[in-house]
């Protein structure tokens, strides 16, 4: 038992070392969203440190306590068959532990499917962000303009990411700004995020989806508005526009650099909500999602790509 | 040479090359030596037809042992190219082959056969009866298994191995993205493996309802069969399930249907469904009959009855009907909306109540017992401390919110092995080296057994404790490599090591082994660790009969109250005793099979429609068959039964 506290005790203190000079990214939060989850993560990890620690001290005080070495010979275990009152505790405690749990999940739930806490008064950023083999396509319906793998974002403001994807199913993640979700073909699925601090952050698609998974990478950039603003400026004024032969360029599987546009795919591409659904999802929440909020908040933008 | 164009593979590498010498040096060496040493007609009359559960749960034992190995080549190699980043040793289309087949021979082709066999050896035995209910049948399941492993296993000489991952999500395992037959074989192999599986579970549920000793009612069984039952009860409510999402998956691939492609109709998340809706409960049926295992060793190696025995058999049923309202856990990220994740998380959690309540359980039959730590004590005691953290990983996991940030991590890679691992593969080995002297009739060696528990027990540590540091710093599964610039190598190079470790503990286990069979004293008793239940009550080598008579009992621990409280378990005289004839025919019927998944995998019609006149045909032939057994004669048991009592 002593090797293994000592093992342990080593393993703990490499892995501290190891990645003690920089904060894991999932608990360096840079968001709303990500900060509810690594609070969850945290209080988890201290609630089920306890429960560790109470296993192991009952493990090391039954084999300390009743090793046969430390017994007379002719001692005969007495036959046991259990105590309604430790059979209770042993239900109970788990019980109330787990119901706490569960009503830590279902609030965390709840707030990180909604517009992030503290940024309700504005409208959010609706981006668009599609994944083809192996790259990250991001179209800015309300400034016109689209990206191919990286993302320049506001800061202060709420963004609304609308997922879907021309091929297989992966997942779109920015572990310092909040948990991921699935982009599929035949559906749009809505991430809700936000960035509290400028910055830039690292951006993948986390779900395996063939040969080039490992390199589906993108940057993120935070910036203030005015700054965010500047830059839609400057894009408008320099980037080609997308064409629609280009868009199917880019869509070859393979990976690319960075590139620029102005207009976006959307027009010509729609994403698979509605109507250009693979099929009809009946009453599933992502799906409807889409299309309320699309009315309330841009309306221009909505009734243009509905006639095309 | 059009026709032969498919059967290369799409991405040869040397190493591939190297194995199909290998692997053909193999079985000319195999077919050689059983000819010079003339053992055709006794591998044919002993283990090909046999029906006697005790040699199929040895042949089963074989088959995992060998594919133990297999996967864990597969580990090895996928460790070794993360231990370093930017690594060259395998480029992405490999690994993604190498994970792929990792999982499923880990999972089906390892931890099932693994369970079958310790399943096969142990229950009728445990419970006082001749046989299972329906030998051939299990005969049968067998020798499907073994095929569709066979046919798996040679994906990667013929044609490429499947490349979607073990859970081969559509459309990504579609023919759009998977071009190689390898998805074929996936579907079709795990297809032909799965009715075996099915048939066995209909097997052991009736074997243990209707076949117990006179006097063992449900709440006298002991604590493995009662597990046995569970697992058997969950296989045949949630195999059909992976049955019909295979063929459903294969009329995609094959016919040009779309019940996962992503146009016409098809849903591409049906199949995560229907894949988990099977493979949640799979993992209970691994699970809980390591349980059940571990169970019999910690009470007979504390001395003790085992505590809390009600408790036992009811968190296990409970986990068992938890186990099929769960499965959207498995994809919280596909965005069902906050109410789903919601009620999902809480059942997820739910169920580590029960599961809490075996851990506890198991630590208060230490109570006041006499614990002596012998190899197999050795792997439960490390098991409870392992798995206790793989457990509480699990209830983070359900978090939902949460599982935004684990989802495709190497913090979730962490998590599932640290509970398959101490929990199934730690019970496996123990359960192997318990029941090692009744099967063989000789003990492993304790010594060796202990070195390769605390070894494996270390490499796993440090294989896998890394993988939930760096999950949490943004590693994702599934990537060939990684940056320099992310920080990852240390860590993964720590994984690595560990897993280097893991690697020498197997290989002493197979020194032990081979040391054990030439060096163990083969003069033991039937009862050499002093254990409770009715196996240990017939001699060794058991005989072919199992009990001359059939034991009559009363307690939950009948064997130990008989050793201690002269309760008598065998009361009647000599009998006739009727025992059930070798066949042929499943093995037959098992080859095939081969031949009717490997047409089927190629899309080679002809034979396909042969093949399957073959199956049918065989199975109308044993339905006019006569075959009412035979008798061993009174005389014959008595000549046995002075044998083997001399033997002692």
């Amino acid at each position: 038992m002593k090797l293994k506290w000592a093992l342990i005790t080593v393993l703990f203190t490499i892995a501290t070392v190891l990645t003690g000079c920089e904060p894991l990214m999932v608990l360096d939060p840079k968001g709303p969203q990500a900060q509810t989850q690594a609070d969850d993560i945290m209080l988890s990890i201290w609630i089920m440190l306890f429960i560790v620690l109470v296993v192991f001290a009952l493990l090391v005080f039954m084999l300390v306590k009743y090793r046969a070495s430390k017994q007379s010979k002719d001692y005969e275990p007495p036959h046991i068959e259990g105590s309604a009152l430790v059979e209770a505790l042993c239900i109970g405690i788990p019980i109330l532990i787990v119901a706490f749990l569960s009503f830590m999940s279902v609030k965390s739930n709840y707030e990180v499917e909604a517009t992030p806490k503290g940024y309700e008064d504005k409208e959010p950023l609706i981006v668009y962000a599609s994944s083809s083999n192996w790259k990250w396509h991001f179209s800015y319906p309300e400034q016109d303009i689209e990206t191919v793998n990286y993302l320049y974002i506001p800061t202060d403001r709420a963004l609304e990411f609308k997922l879907y994807s021309y091929g297989p199913i992966t997942s779109f993640w920015i572990p310092q700004l909040g948990g991921q979700k699935y982009a599929m073909a035949d559906m749009v699925t809505t991430l809700h995020l936000a960035a509290d601090v400028p910055g830039e952050y690292f951006g993948r698609n986390a779900n395996f989806s063939g040969k080039g998974t490992a390199e589906n990478v993108f940057d993120v950039k935070a910036m203030p508005q005015a700054e965010f603003d500047e830059w839609v400026e400057e894009v408008k004024s320099t980037a080609k526009p997308l064409t629609e032969e280009k868009f199917d360029d880019l869509l070859e599987p393979g990976h690319l650099g960075k590139s620029t546009y102005t207009g976006t795919h959307l027009e010509f591409n729609p994403p698979p909500s509605g109507e250009n659904g693979g099929h009809d999802h009946g009453s599933n929440e992502s799906e409807e999602h889409p299309n309320d909020e699309h009315t309330e908040h841009d309306s221009h933008e909505h009734s243009e790509h509905k006639n095309h | 040479m059009d026709f032969f164009d498919r059967f290369a593979i799409p991405h040869p590498s040397p190493a591939i090359y190297a194995s199909m010498v290998a692997i053909g040096l193999t079985m000319i060496a195999v077919l050689a030596g059983l000819t010079y040493f003339k053992k055709w007609g006794y591998l044919w009359r002993e283990w090909l037809t046999t029906v006697d559960h005790k040699r199929i749960g040895i042949m089963y034992l074989i088959s995992a042992l060998l594919m133990l190995f297999r996967g864990g080549v597969d580990a090895i190699m996928l460790r070794a190219q993360l231990a370093t980043p930017d690594a060259k040793l395998l480029d992405a289309q490999h690994y993604n082959e190498i994970f792929s087949t990792h999982g499923v021979v880990m999972i089906l082709f390892m931890a099932m056969p693994f369970i079958m066999a310790l399943m096969n050896f142990v229950v009728p035995l445990q419970i006082g009866a001749r046989d299972v209910a329906f030998p051939r049948l299990n005969a049968l399941s067998f020798w499907l298994f073994f095929m569709g492993a066979m046919l798996f296993n040679i994906s990667f000489v013929i044609g490429g191995s499947p490349d979607a991952g073990w859970t081969s999500y559509f459309p990504l395992a579609g023919n759009e993205f998977s071009e190689s037959v390898g998805t074929n074989y996936y579907m079709i192999a795990i297809q032909i493996a799965g009715i075996g599986t099915l048939m066995t579970g209909i097997n052991f549920m009736t074997t243990i309802l209707k076949m117990r000793a006179p006097g063992m009612t449900l709440m006298k069984m002991p604590m493995f069969t009662w597990s046995s039952l569970v697992a058997n009860v969950i296989i045949v409510f949630a195999f059909p399930v992976l049955t019909v999402a295979l063929a459903m998956g294969t009329m995609d691939r094959l016919f040009g249907t779309n019940f996962f492609t992503t146009d016409n109709g098809g849903m591409d998340m049906l199949w995560a469904n229907l894949f988990w809706v099977w493979g949640h409960p799979e993992v209970y049926i691994l699970i809980l009959p390591a349980f059940g295992i571990y169970s019999e060793i910690i009470s007979t190696f504390a001395r003790r009855n085992l505590y809390g025995y009600k408790s036992m058999v009811f968190s296990m049923v409970i986990i068992a009907g938890y186990s099929f309202l769960v499965w959207a856990h498995h994809f919280f990220t596909m965005g069902q909306g906050a109410l789903t994740n919601s009620i999902f998380s809480i059942t997820t959690m739910a169920i580590a109540v029960p599961t809490g309540v075996k851990i506890f359980n198991w630590l208060f039959t230490l109570w006041k017992g006499k614990i002596e730590i012998t190899t197999p004590m050795l792997y439960a005691i490390l098991f409870i401390p392992l798995f206790t953290i793989g457990g509480v990983t699990g209830v983070m996991l359900a978090m939902s919110a949460a599982d935004y940030q684990y989802h495709n991590t190497m913090f979730l890679v962490a998590h599932f092995h640290n509970v398959i691992i101490p929990g199934v593969v730690f019970a496996m080995l123990a359960g192997l080296t318990y029941y090692w002297p009744k099967m063989f009739g000789f003990m492993l060696n304790e010594k060796l057994g202990k070195w390769a528990a605390w070894l494996l027990s270390i490499g796993f540590l440090l294989a896998f404790m890394p993988m939930y540091i760096t999950g949490l710093d943004g590693q994702a599964r599934r990537m060939y490599t990684y940056s320099e610039s992310t920080g990852y190598g240390p860590l993964n190079m720590v994984s690595f090591i560990g897993a280097l470790i893991m690697a020498v503990g197997f290989a002493v286990i197979v020194y032990n082994i081979y040391y054990s069979i030439r060096y163990a004293s083969r003069d033991i008793s039937a009862d050499p660790w002093d254990a409770r239940t009715l196996e240990w009550a017939t001699h060794t080598p058991v005989p072919e009969y199992n009990f001359a008579v059939v034991p009559q009992v009363n307690s939950i621990e009948a064997y130990w109250d008989s050793k201690k409280k002269g309760q008598v378990l065998f009361k009647d005289k000599y009998e006739k005793i009727h025992m059930p004839n070798s066949s042929g025919v499943p093995f037959i019927m098992g080859c095939i099979f081969f031949a009717w998944g490997f047409s089927f995998v190629f899309g080679l019609w002809v034979p396909l429609i042969l093949t399957t006149i073959g199956i049918f045909v065989c199975m109308a032939l044993r339905s006019f068959e006569k075959d009412h057994g035979h008798y061993i004669s009174v005389e014959e048991v008595e000549e046995t039964e002075t044998k083997l009592r001399g033997a002692k």
